[in-house]
């Protein structure tokens, strides 16, 4: 324990060394600014980093990459909130109640829900990281297949709730986000699936942003255009002293909602192939079921942003574990930070620790600064990112429907996405006008590849025996889990009855 | 009679042309760098190498763009660089599913035959990896051994039906005569991790993905397919000396789209043969167990993919791309 | 049309759309069923979701009879016309956009996309319009060629010679 405080002491030395602070600075505000544009992800930053690594040291150079990863975490709620498109996959949920809020005036006080809970998310991961990081490596390995399918049920069980009123409708809406996620190339047989008039673009399958912007981006804009009839500006909240105490006293309300966010979000986060995305997904769902007043959520509850922030930062920091112990890349992002770190001859594995610590240790010290410098930003710019909500929607319209047609193309780099992408988001319209909710398509596709790669993983290597997923310890606590959090509605309702009875 | 006219035209236009246009034809805007692969493998872990020696080494006048383009094992590659005929802004990092998905895939309508050939940048090779926890399992004998006893209860991990590891696994069942449970996963290093963590028993992995694991003592190559011993493995012996007929390699080369101009051809050939010979390239190759020797090029490269096209042609036919695609 | 009329329409479009998708996966010849020893085969999880999907629009419909759902009794229209207008405009410039972004590039397209918005739909004015027309462009040529690095698409080669006539100017001087 003594010497993990030594190694951080270096290495918070090292983050305030002026050239890697700057670093820090400048790669939180580009993260940032990257991070807020619908479909920009941190995956993209790194196009800023590569000429950067050339003058500077290989400790600067991740230095930069990190806050950038956190800096454009951070963003992607600003683009969640106030446009209501997620910028990532990690920042879907706090769509949920963030555009709510921000149509309501709230912006801000969403805004800065988003921000303290990020932060907090941060800080508790990386105290955990700084104090866990071998055992838990050790742990992520019993992770296979078979424990990420129930860890997968797990996170389904958790959106019980998240479903319209209209229950074929629903289960319509999580069918299709799960068979448009097998379009493409099914990596367990080498086939391809549904690949319609044989357009080899298919093959690729519909990306997740592909979905979600052409949902949130353009089905959303062309719903406000019409339910406001073109007056989509909304209210203008004036910042003031007065109002930013106020809403720093808010925080109580949502506390405990970011303190299950931070401490599932790093779990999750440190499992390989799991990632941020489903980490901030279990973390509204748990939210909302254990909330006192579910019904509030995704009507504008601030807990609804607070938790899945929490989460997708805790999760963010996670991912570098697997990424730093193993060298197994826990998202994208980390795996574009792996080939950095290949670039700079050091090598990600069980040795970088004792083999490079100075780097290590710089580059766990740096994420604690980095947290700090991102939420200082972060609330200071928040009147600037409000003032995007006064916008006439003649400009706002158009700015948004660019960002959106350019952001999908960035992702992918073909047209092709664009295109489905338009009708996608038409076609949302339509359904969402009769009630069909499009919030658990947008999970489903997220979520259905690896559940259905889990599953056949599972079953080949079991060889058809289902019950392989019960008679793993840590599987078998998952689908339990999963069980519980089913059945938990209902219990409540039978409790709720009885209750009512005996009051009688 | 008009080929042999035409070729020997054609011979002398280049060897007039090339020397001349060689320093005049310079990118004009910047170059698509096509990844037959996704993010984080060893195919794009390469390309973002070459990419940023490139730009460190002030090679080319406009950027390379690293653009993955992962779908069907390379089908959507193939397709986009086929579509891209004589285009000279565009060049594509390969592996072997450049032979292999063509083939898989019938009505593709790719030959890659036709495409520009610029230069192969290395050969990646393939060991026999099992966790170190089984001592029971010293050497090829005892593993063969180990696996017919296990029959299907033997779990190989592999990056996916159709790919590279897939064919040598088929490979190594037609010639040891056992039958072994494919299990794909997304990627080498999720292949390597689960291996470490025994969620599945053996894998035939690039070094590169193993390395790690290999120096931190969590696994162990029992053989390597390759004609010699490779620096990196001393100790580990060939398929071949054991009197087992494989040999496999994974090419890593750099090839355009059909009917690219001469000049830009002769343009990134010198580029990437520069980076070839660069000490940074070379170092990476021995340190990540790529074989680097020599920097086959322009008619050898063709030479070289139609053999390897049609070796692709007649293992596929021999283990069935049946026992490939596994259903 | 109505709400109603819509609700029955979108229920026969969604199960057309599942049979499609499960003849789809039937049609390629894809393993529906359980693979002995290898559990579900690949086109097992499209296919039998995809008949979920059916029985989810089926059941739509014939709560569309029974008139379960609150759609189902609306009879407002499903589109208001006032509204009609600007949802139609919106998608219809989205469209054209995406066709203009591969004849005359992206840089133009979104020149011309502005000033349709700006001036024609907000009545703005033209000093508002020309910094919008102009800075959008340049603002997205900074963010996405220069500091991201993508290069967005031309449109046919007389333009993209223009565009690399004007980008080399960055190259030479920067």
């Amino acid at each position: 324990m003594e010497t993990i405080f030594v190694s951080l002491g270096g290495g918070l030395m090292q983050a305030f060394e002026p050239l890697n602070l700057f670093m820090i600075l400048a790669g939180c505000l580009a993260g940032l600014f990257v991070g807020c544009m619908p479909g920009l992800g941190s995956v993209n930053g790194v196009a800023i980093l590569l000429p950067v690594t050339f003058l500077v040291p290989p400790t600067a150079a991740i230095i930069f990459l990190a806050a950038l990863y956190y800096g454009a975490m951070y963003g992607g709620a600003i683009s969640s909130i106030t446009l209501g498109i997620p910028g990532a996959s990690t920042a879907v949920a706090t769509v949920f109640d963030g555009r709510p809020m921000a149509q309501a005036g709230k912006a801000d006080k969403a805004l800065m829900a988003a921000a303290i809970a990020s932060f907090i998310g941060g800080t508790v991961s990386i105290i955990l990281f700084t104090l866990f990081a071998p055992p838990l490596a050790a742990f992520a390995l019993k992770f296979g297949p078979q424990e990420e399918f129930a860890l997968m049920l797990l996170a389904f069980a958790t959106f019980i709730g998240l479903g319209g009123d209209d229950i074929p409708k629903t289960i319509f809406s999580i069918l299709l986000g799960l068979v448009m996620a097998a379009i493409g190339f099914d990596i367990i047989s080498g086939q391809p699936r549904m690949i319609f008039f044989d357009m080899v673009e298919l093959q690729r399958g519909i990306g997740f942003l592909v979905l979600a912007i052409g949902i949130y981006g353009i089905g959303e804009m062309l719903w406000t255009l019409e339910s406001t009839k073109g007056q989509v500006q909304m209210h203008n909240v004036k910042i003031t002293w007065a109002r930013f105490k106020e809403n720093l006293k808010e925080v109580k309300v949502y506390i405990n909602s970011t303190w299950l966010g931070s401490f599932l979000g790093f779990f999750v986060g440190t499992l390989p192939a799991a990632g941020a995305t489903p980490a901030a997904l279990m973390s509204y769902g748990l939210s909302k079921t254990f909330s006192k007043d579910p019904d509030s959520f995704g009507k504008g509850n601030i807990s609804g942003v607070a938790a899945p922030e929490a989460a997708n930062n805790a999760a963010s920091t996670g991912s570098m574990l697997p990424m730093i112990t193993l060298g197994i890349p826990g998202s994208p992002t980390t795996a574009i930070l792996l080939g950095g770190m290949i670039i700079w001859g050091l090598r990600p594995g069980p040795l970088l620790f004792t083999e490079s610590p100075d780097f290590v240790w710089g580059l766990i010290g740096s994420m604690y600064v980095a947290n700090v410098a991102t939420v200082l930003l972060n609330l200071a710019l928040i009147p600037v990112f409000i003032r995007v909500l006064a916008m006439p929607f003649t400009l706002l319209t158009p700015i948004i429907f660019i960002l959106c047609v350019l952001g999908v193309f960035a992702t992918t780099d073909r047209m092709f996405d664009t295109w489905i992408m338009l009708i996608l988001g038409v076609a949302g319209y339509l359904m969402r006008k009769l009630n069909y909710p499009v919030a658990p398509a947008v999970l489903a596709i997220v979520l259905g590849p690896l559940a259905e790669r889990s599953l056949r993983q599972s079953l080949i290597s079991s060889q058809g025996d289902v019950t392989t997923f019960i008679t793993r310890p840590i599987s078998l606590t998952c689908v339990i889990l999963a069980l519980l959090l089913v059945s938990y509605p209902l219990i409540q309702r039978l409790v709720r009855r009885r209750t009512a009875v005996q009051a009688d | 009679m008009s080929f042999v006219k035409s070729l020997a035209v054609s011979a002398l236009a280049l060897a007039v042309a090339a020397p001349a246009v060689a320093q005049d034809w310079a990118p004009r805007k910047p170059v698509e760098f096509i990844i037959m692969a996704g993010t984080g493998g060893g195919a794009d872990q390469i390309a973002r190498l070459l990419q940023g020696l490139i730009e460190k080494k002030g090679l080319s006048s406009r950027p390379f763009i690293p653009i993955n383009k992962p779908g069907g094992s390379g089908a959507e590659a193939l397709r986009y660089l086929q579509d891209k005929a004589g285009d000279d802004h565009t060049v594509m990092m390969t592996l072997n599913s450049f032979y292999t998905t063509p083939i898989i895939q019938e009505d593709l309508g790719v030959d890659i035959t036709a495409f520009t050939p610029i230069g192969l940048m290395a050969m990646d090779t393939f060991l026999l990896w099992v966790n170190t926890d089984r001592e029971d399992i010293t050497d090829l004998d005892s593993y063969v051994e180990t696996v017919k006893a296990a029959g299907l209860d033997w779990k190989v991990g592999g990056t996916g039906s159709g790919q590279e590891d897939s064919v040598l696994t088929a490979m190594m069942e037609a010639a040891f005569d056992y039958d072994v449970t494919y299990i794909p996963f997304p990627g080498g290093g999720t292949v390597a991790k689960n291996l470490v963590g025994n969620q599945i028993d053996s894998t035939v992995n690039n070094p590169a993905e193993q390395m790690e694991f290999y120096r931190a003592g969590n696994s162990k190559p029992l053989v390597q397919f390759t004609g010699e011993r490779m620096a990196a493995f001393p100790d580990v012996p060939t398929a071949k000396e054991l009197g087992v007929d494989i040999e496999y390699y994974m090419q890593r080369s750099v090839n355009g789209p059909p009917g690219m101009s001469a000049e830009a051809t002769a343009f990134y050939t010198n580029l990437f043969e520069e980076l070839f010979n660069s000490q940074e390239w070379q170092d990476y190759c021995t340190s990540d167990g790529l074989t680097c020797d020599n920097f086959m090029k322009g008619a050898d490269l063709a030479n070289f993919h139609a053999t390897q096209k049609v070796a692709h042609e007649k293992l596929i036919e021999q283990v069935g791309a049946k026992a490939i695609t596994g259903e | 049309m109505t709400v109603r009329q819509a609700e029955l329409l979108m229920g026969i479009a969604t199960l057309l759309l599942s049979l499609g998708l499960m003849w789809n996966v039937w049609s390629d010849g894809l393993r529906i069923g359980w693979v002995e020893g290898r559990g579900p085969g690949a086109g097992m999880w499209p296919f039998w979701l995809s008949l979920g999907m059916a029985l989810a629009a089926l059941a739509t419909i014939v709560r569309w009879f029974q008139g379960k759902t609150p759609e189902s009794r609306s009879l407002d229209p499903y589109i208001a016309s006032e509204t009609m207008f600007l949802v139609v405009v919106s998608a219809i410039s989205i469209f054209l956009l995406l066709v203009l972004m591969t004849v005359i590039g992206t840089y133009l397209s979104l020149m011309l996309f502005m000033l349709f918005y700006v001036r024609f739909l907000g009545k703005h004015d033209w000093r508002m319009t020309a910094g919008f027309v102009i800075g959008a462009p340049i603002f997205v040529y900074l963010l996405f060629e220069v500091a991201l690095t993508k290069y967005l698409p031309k449109g046919w080669p007389i333009f993209e010679e223009g565009f690399l006539w004007l980008d080399n100017f960055r190259w030479e001087y920067f």
